[in-house]
């Protein structure tokens, strides 16, 4: 020791540490800073949530972009600093209630304090000339209120309200739950989308997935094995408001490939279920039926391509690849299920169901540049190095010929989007909110108070005393003088 | 037989709005007329600038104008229930919808809170409110009678939806008792209070009341977060995905744990508190007038 500077030592300075962490008013700035924190997230487009607009300020603002970027504005609820806040407000949430639920536990089980000497002190005292028998009456009243009591020599103690802080402690408790719930849910969890032409069948393996993200802890062996077989969607929309009103999809589920097969129907509010996986029917559209033959007749491709919208009346764009062919050919297209007024150079679809369809297509010739081993999108084609062939608007049954070949719009099949998801933790972040709700209740609606009743001599006293100022203790101890005799 | 319906429910809105109107014309009355001119003793001493007010000339006043709030509350309440049998459904499923059953939970948690509290002086502003919510709904944010898209089709709807209108009435009707906390603090700061604000109830009655309230309906606002995410599970798979309006919902549920902390635990009362008080209830406001109409995401439903 060099100075005379008291020494506290790491021990002393982590005790320090914890006792702030702990303390109500650190939680309570906490939970401020989890409010204000939470905001930037709901103006700054998120990844997870709006990945084109993200994108969109990638390319219009890239500084700003950049920037954002450098915060994690763009993944608030995931971001170091977003997650910082939640792990030290539930630190010292945890801090603050197990020693509480100790202490809760051993008052629960003591005995009410001694009836204090002079009562007259207490709130609500009144004393009177009484018969004798008060301390048995009051006995009775106590139990069948049932209030804790303590039987002492000339008086009895009573409490009751225990329930209050029970249901704070589990109120917090089951905030706990819910975050476990939740981090359960993003370790071992998994979510997946499929696009499925009706007619076709989806299975549940990683290479069926358009797209598929799952947990740190997920195995991917733990797909469960089934299959889905879409049969039929129909989509019911409003004559006058083109608004959707139903969508049913009929399917044949087999949940393993041995077990017989089971007709189902989906709807938006209806989900499939296998144990803890859902699937979810998240979208649909439309794929034009096609067939792309070379200029010696060969077939090059034939069959459904799935068209993805970019309205509410499934106005839908797309990209047909035909790499077979010599040389290559691609289309790039748009399909319109209810063609409008046509206009130079694109169309417009005026309602969501198919009633007039027409398919649209630009077709190119030259390397799709498949054979690279670059990732492509399979909606879009990078017609850089190709040559344009020409544009032609198509009626089902017709046919686009051209030098190089031609291609024929057979038909059309609706598509679904089905989303799989596997949360193993939601049953418990459910637990947790139902026994949140309860607990809050019982500590917002339950009083903590203390009735004293002492007999000495025939003079009976009664006093109380009510924790954080609760009304109502004056009714009960007027109900309990007027019990036990004493006049108005 | 479903336009018929909206009809009816268009009048009976009008009506109410009417109605509301008279309310609103009887409370300004009573506040008005409650005057009463300086007491001959005091201009005998040449003090002529000493008005009172006395309610008791105003009492009739004050009962129509409770009379003209249950009506309108009456009315509002049969236009709701006639636009969702036009509709065939609960009468939650775009703004205009929204702000019409708002309004009716507003006016409804005055009219529940007037049965324990003498809040007739709030009448003025309640009323005034009420009037604007609806004129609002009726000019701006109409939209003809139409059935649900399939994501509301669910029973949730009601439960959610419900719990949330009435936990917003309710959490307005705190804010606007805190705003009356903080403006009689301020008056009374300066010395004594007005002749007019001498009937409002004490600053510790203020305080008192609009934490009740909010403790009263904070579980119900929880409930119907989680509500929100039981059927956000069902239709969209997942129960909490952070969209702008949960988002928002999280922060108000945060801003009045605080609040309540505040005023439990550590024991804030008066200004500070209201001030919490109305920094929460804004946080709701927000999410419903921001988020709905301008804001992205899944619960866009205003129809806008």
């Amino acid at each position: 020791m060099k100075d005379n500077a008291p020494e506290i030592g790491t021990v002393g300075l982590l005790r320090f540490a914890w006792r702030q962490l702990t303390s109500m008013r650190t939680a309570l700035v906490l939970l401020m800073m989890l409010g204000v924190a939470a905001i930037p997230g709901s103006l700054i487009p998120q990844r997870t949530q709006n990945p084109m607009a993200v994108t969109a300020i990638f390319t219009d603002s890239p500084t700003k972009a950049l920037w954002y970027q450098r915060f994690s504005l763009f993944d608030v609820y995931a971001s170091p600093w977003f997650s910082a806040i939640y792990i030290l407000l539930f630190i010292s949430l945890i801090g603050c209630v197990l020693p509480r639920a100790f202490e809760h536990y051993k008052a629960a089980r003591a005995l009410p304090p001694v009836t204090p000497k002079n009562l007259s002190r207490m709130e609500f005292h009144s004393e009177w000339k009484g018969g004798g028998d008060e301390l048995e009456i009051a006995r009775q009243w106590f139990k069948k209120n049932r209030f804790r009591l303590r039987e002492l020599d000339g008086s009895l103690s009573a409490e009751k309200g225990f329930t209050r802080e029970t249901g704070n402690l589990f109120f917090h408790l089951a905030l706990v739950l819910i975050l476990i719930g939740v981090s359960f849910g993003s370790l071992f969890g998994m979510r997946g989308d499929a696009i499925v032409n009706v007619g076709e069948r989806f299975i549940n393996t990683p290479t069926t997935y358009d797209s598929l993200s799952f947990g740190k802890l997920f195995n991917e062996k733990s797909l469960p094995p089934f299959s889905i077989e879409i049969d039929k969607f129909v989509g019911k929309y409003d004559p006058v408001t083109n608004a959707p009103q139903d969508y049913t999809l009929s399917v044949t589920v087999k949940s393993n490939p041995e077990s017989t097969p089971v007709k189902k129907i989906v709807k938006v509010n209806s989900p499939l279920t296998f144990g803890s996986t859902r699937v979810y029917l998240q979208a649909n559209g439309y794929s034009p039926i096609v067939t792309v033959r070379d200029s010696l007749g060969n077939v090059g491709y034939q069959g459904p391509v799935p068209f993805l919208p970019q309205d509410a009346n499934l106005s839908s764009t797309g990209a047909i690849k035909v790499p077979d062919t010599n040389p290559q050919l691609g289309f790039v297209g748009s399909f319109f299920p209810t063609i409008g007024r046509a206009t130079e150079g694109g169309g417009i679809s005026v309602f969501p169901e198919a009633l007039d369809p027409r398919l649209f297509l630009a077709a190119w010739t030259g390397d799709l540049g498949l054979d690279n081993g670059r990732p492509q999108s399979i909606y879009r084609i990078n017609t850089d190095v190709m040559k344009k062939i020409g544009l032609k608007s198509l009626a089902p049954g017709e046919t686009f010929t051209f030098a190089e070949g031609s291609i024929t719009f057979e038909t059309y099949v609706p598509w679904v989007n089905l989303q799989v998801v596997r949360d193993p933790g939601k049953s418990y972040a459910l637990l947790g909110g139902i026994v949140a709700i309860l607990g809050l209740l019982a500590s917002l609606f339950t009083r903590r108070r203390r009735i004293w009743v002492s007999v000495i001599n025939k003079k009976v006293e009664i006093a109380g005393l009510a924790k954080n100022a609760a009304p109502g203790l004056e009714l009960e101890i007027t109900q309990l003088a007027k019990a036990l005799g004493r006049a108005e | 037989m479903s336009t018929t319906w909206a009809y009816i429910s268009n009048y009976l809105v009008y009506s109410s709005m009417a109605v509301f109107t008279l309310a609103f014309i009887a409370h300004s009355y009573e506040t008005a007329f409650a005057v009463r001119a300086p007491h001959l003793a005091d201009s005998a001493q040449g003090n002529l600038r000493t008005k009172t007010f006395d309610y008791t000339r105003t009492e009739k006043v004050a009962r129509v104008a409770t009379a003209m709030m249950i009506l309108g509350f009456l009315l509002l309440f049969a236009g709701v229930i006639a636009r969702g049998i036009s509709a065939g459904r609960v009468p939650w499923g775009n703004m205009y919808e929204f702000s019409i059953t708002g309004a009716l939970a507003f006016s409804g948690a005055y009219l529940a809170a007037l049965r324990k509290y003498d809040l007739r002086w709030l009448g003025l502003f309640v009323s005034i409110s009420v009037l604007l919510t609806l004129g609002t709904a009726v000019a701006v944010l109409y939209r003809p009678s139409a059935p649900l898209v399939p994501a509301l089709k669910s029973t949730w709807l009601v439960i959610h939806v419900s719990a949330a209108i009435i936990s917003g009435g309710v959490f307005l009707l705190a804010n606007v008792i805190a705003g009356a906390y903080l403006f009689l603090d301020s008056m009374e700061k300066k010395g004594e209070r007005a002749p007019w604000a001498k009937r409002l109830p004490s600053l510790d009655v203020l305080d008192q009341l609009s934490y009740r309230l909010v403790a009263f309906v904070f579980p119900l606002w929880t409930f119907a977060v989680i509500a929100g995410a039981i059927w956000a599970e069902s239709a969209w798979g997942r129960y909490w995905g952070w969209d702008p309006k949960e988002t928002w919902a999280f922060i108000t549920w945060v801003a009045y744990a605080a609040y309540l902390h505040a005023r439990v635990t550590i024991g804030w009362r008066g200004r500070r508190a209201a001030w919490l008080c109305i920094f929460a209830g804004s946080t709701f406001l927000f999410n419903y007038v921001y988020v709905n109409v301008w804001g992205t995401g899944k619960h866009t439903y205003s129809g806008l």
